[in-house]
């Protein structure tokens, strides 16, 4: 049933909305969460299990330290209380993607507890408040054979592969966002883009939403405008780029508002998420949390971080976002607009690591914030996704700057790096893009344009310099954008001075 | 006095998928809240200065190096599967006909 949209201004007339976001972070540990199976991505199937991670009769699980590090520097990191005392909770439910029948998680006791992130909308910043940060294992990953192609709907039966099963999660929660208004879709993406930046940070996950490294369940609700009153929300899961992640907040509010307007009700209930369509759909009706009989698990002890090790830890913590953003635009000297353009585009991350390898602050902005976000968005992929190292542009640039190439031509070398024909020096040699200097080549375009123009040429001899770049646009053109331009200027002033 | 009603215990046994008739609920509710209160004179010996407990080991923080460990190969993990099938393990239909 495709139910009409309302429009989204009119959305905001009669209501405001409300969002949540819970998002999973898988951790980059060596081995799981709770045994000694290596926590990789992408091996033969079943080929990283043990009898614990299989939930075979007998098998014990162990807490993996580093896991509990990494829960910790996250939590402080999000300005969370870290609990002194708490437990691993057994969230009992059946589904094969467990073979144990139940997830090991925290209920009520989380690692971490009581934090806040500030997060730059459009220079407009707003403190998402982190209601708990708890520790989980990830489970198993299933194809559906038969009915419908990969649906598990009308499928006949399910092929169930355990290597991912027990690998470290940390689930953070965030209490209900309201206020946001028209902006709420766009904070809902900057939250999780900042969230994700600070995960890569704290060097914690890789953090990869297209490898499922790092995964959002968006919650969204509307309540009458001015009420003030949480209204029901609907839960869209496994929303896997930050461009889905506003779409899907859009695409809520609208459908919400739809239903409402018609005298209907919100059912609470889990919806999925298609990127082809841009819509959602009704997946199972949500479970009343006493429904997945919670309670301590027996095997694992409590975890009680002494307040030592976890001053310790915050001793590790990288700088603050917001003062790390005050301190680049400072560096790199970037105006306020040039700033907030560059967080917009998610690029603070991948300038730094531009400049880093040697790329001139402005440079590496441009490149990403006005080519490379652009053709990230052309192509409806992640920036960093965009097939374009930090270190490559740094290289693009370097060309550019040692004059073997100029920036039209550079564009070229990036449509090289997104074809994989090799690094920017290679694609300049197998592409024939570097630019010609030559006197040679260039004075005979030179003497070609101006025997085509000889009403400019005369304005040049007559001293009015400024008209040389008619002169030079066609000795470009000529030359297929390849010409130094600089040295073609000079050569037009002597041969007409 | 802890007491649990012939719907909750009919609530359980979905949950738990285990498939009781009325003569079987009406014999088992009465049962399980015998257990239940049983179980809860404990709560009247205990004192106010005795808290909860989850755990019979006075233990925390039992934590493990973050190294890997040799596992079981797939041949040996699927071994006691009913069924398998890509090397994985084949699990009947997840979704029944209501849902």
């Amino acid at each position: 049933m495709a139910t009409a949209l309302v429009d989204f201004d009119t959305v905001l007339a009669t209501y405001d909305p409300a969002l949540g976001l819970e998002v999973h972070v898988e951790l980059n540990t060596a081995t799981k969460m709770f045994c000694g199976c290596p926590a990789v991505f992408g091996g033969e199937p079943n080929s990283q299990v043990c009898p614990t991670c299989l939930g075979l009769p007998g098998a014990m699980p162990v807490v993996n330290g580093k896991a509990v590090e990494s829960a910790i520097r996250i939590g402080l990191a999000l300005n969370c209380s870290i609990a002194e005392w708490c437990r691993f909770a057994r969230k009992n439910y059946f589904y094969p993607d467990m073979p144990k029948n139940f997830q090991t998680s925290q209920y009520d006791e989380p690692i971490a507890f009581d934090g806040w992130m500030d997060v730059d909308v459009d220079g407009e910043t707003f403190r998402v408040e982190i209601e708990r940060a708890h520790m989980e294992e990830d489970t198993g990953k299933s194809l559906h054979v038969g009915g419908a192609t990969g649906r598990i709907h009308g499928a006949d039966y399910s092929l169930v592969d355990y290597n991912r099963a027990g690998i470290p999660l940390i689930e953070i929660v965030t209490r209900p966002i309201v206020g946001a208004g028209e902006k709420a879709p766009l904070v809902a993406r900057a939250y999780v883009q900042q969230l994700r930046d600070l995960i890569l940070a704290l060097g914690v996950s890789e953090a990869r939403m297209d490898q499922g490294n790092l995964r959002a369940d968006v919650n969204l609700s509307l309540s009458p405008k001015g009420s003030g009153v949480l209204g029901t929300r609907t839960e869209t899961k496994n929303v896997n780029s930050f461009r889905s992640v506003e779409r899907a907040v859009r695409f809520e509010m609208q459908r919400h508002a739809a239903v409402l307007d018609q005298g209907g009700s919100i059912l609470q209930e889990t919806r999925h998420w298609h990127e082809d369509t841009g819509r959602t759909t009704s997946g199972r009706e949500k479970s009343d949390a006493e429904d997945y009989r919670y309670f301590p698990e027996p095997d694992l002890v409590p975890v009680a971080p002494s307040r030592e090790w976890v001053e310790e830890l915050r001793g590790t913590l990288p700088e603050n976002p917001t003062t790390k953003r005050a301190r680049l635009q400072g560096d790199w000297g970037f105006t306020d607009l040039e700033m907030r353009d560059v967080v917009a585009a998610g690029a603070l991350l991948p300038i730094e690591q531009t400049v880093a390898a040697g790329a001139p602050p402005q440079a590496a902005r441009k490149w990403w914030v006005a080519e490379l976000a652009r053709r990230a968005n052309d192509a409806g992929v992640e920036l960093a996704e965009v097939g374009v190292t930090p270190e490559q542009v740094a290289a693009v640039q370097a060309l550019v700057d040692a004059g073997t190439i100029n920036d039209k031509l550079a564009r070229q070398v990036f449509d090289g790096l997104q074809a994989g024909e090799g690094t920017p020096g290679e694609i300049v040699a197998a592409r024939g893009l570097a630019v010609v200097s030559d006197d040679g080549a260039l004075g005979a375009a030179v003497d070609k344009a101006i025997e085509a123009n000889p009403d400019v040429a005369q304005k040049i001899r007559d001293g009015k310099h400024a008209a040389a770049g008619a002169l030079i646009g066609a000795v470009m053109k000529e030359m297929r954008g390849q010409a130094d331009a600089g040295r073609v200027r000079e050569l037009v002033l002597e041969k007409l001075a | 006095m802890p007491e649990i009603t012939r719907d909750e215990v009919a609530h359980l046994a979905t949950l738990a998928r285990i498939d009781l008739d009325d003569a079987e609920l009406d014999h088992l509710a009465p049962q399980l809240s015998v257990i239940l209160e049983s179980v809860a004179s404990i709560s009247g010996v205990a004192g106010d200065d005795v808290p909860p407990t989850s755990h019979a080991l006075p233990l925390t923080n039992v934590f493990r190096d973050d190294v890997v460990v040799p596992g079981l190969t797939p041949e040996q993990a699927l071994s006691g599967a009913p069924r398998a099938e890509q090397q994985r393990f084949a699990v009947p239909r997840i979704l029944g006909d209501e849902q």
